[in-house]
């Protein structure tokens, strides 16, 4: 596996936690410390710091070391990975679609199928 | 192409390792549906852009069973089989989709022709595999098309301009 590979394995499973989901729609917004993260769930700060590290570690996030607050930041640039991923395959049952319009268009005004020989 | 056509849309969700892709046509629903039980017509379209699709095995009707196999050069690159669970005319098709390359992972694969407006169709297509690695393998295998993890939320982030 390449690093990109591996990059994404690591992502995906990060955000295939619907609290971690939540962390970072939350970041999309604005930069918050654990502890203003942790507010709105009945969950520890333990917990939700273990989440933020897996982020972390997924490269999604970073942690600033501006004094005691200690910010988390996203990264935004992964998704830019992601979203690359994702539009491959976007793409693949597109094309597989296009034809599939190609095919349609022949029909059309006929009420058989086509049953040439080719 | 008209401009009422729209671009696949894909949606994972969540919880269970599924693959839905959404894609109007501007075809009834009756010829939607024939591309897909017609052999001749269907070895036009499925399968990756740079092989030709051999239809080996096709009994397009409720009970009957399927293969195709994918070549290149006229060497067979991959192979794929199942059965036709139902064949609704016009409405739906529900079939088991298999790779020969692993023979313990199947999907389950709903098909649903919707008529919509100006005699277009809707067609959805459901994919459902046993777990999400089967998923990934899929998709990895660049055999079939989807998303890895259900993330609609993502989506709309991304859409944000996160």
């Amino acid at each position: 596996m390449d690093e990109t590979t591996e990059q994404l394995n690591r992502v995906f499973a990060a955000l295939a936690d619907p609290t971690r989901r939540d962390l970072v729609a939350r970041l999309a917004a604005a930069d918050a410390t654990v502890g203003e993260l942790a507010e709105p769930y009945d969950m520890s700060l333990q917990a939700i710091s273990k989440h933020v590290k897996v982020l972390e570690e997924a490269g999604l996030v970073t942690r600033s070391k501006v004094a005691q607050r200690r910010p988390v930041h996203l990264d935004a640039e992964v998704f830019d990975l992601m979203t690359k991923w994702i539009e491959r395959y976007r793409r693949t049952a597109e094309e597989r679609y296009r034809r599939l319009d190609a095919v349609l268009s022949r029909m059309s005004g006929t009420d058989q199928p086509q049953e040439d020989a080719s | 192409m008209t401009s009422t056509r729209q671009e696949a849309r894909i949606v994972a969700a969540d919880k269970v390792p599924t693959i839905e892709i959404i894609r109007e046509f501007d075809a009834p629903p009756a010829h939607v549906f024939r591309a897909h039980v017609d052999p001749d017509l269907l070895a036009q379209w499925v399968g990756p852009h740079s092989l030709t699709t051999r239809i080996t095995k096709w009994d397009a009707r409720t009970g009957g069973e399927w293969a195709f196999a994918n070549d290149r050069d006229g060497e067979e690159i991959a192979s794929f089989f199942g059965s036709f669970h139902e064949v609704r005319p016009d409405e739906r098709i529900v079939w088991t989709f298999a790779y020969e390359g692993d023979p313990d992972g199947v999907a389950l694969e709903t098909i649903t022709f919707e008529a919509i407006d100006g005699g277009r169709t809707r067609l959805t297509t459901l994919s459902v595999v046993k777990d999400f690695e089967t998923r990934d393998g899929i998709l990895s295998s660049g055999m079939d098309v989807g998303v890895n993890e259900g993330y609609e939320k993502l989506d709309a982030l991304l859409a944000k301009g996160a």
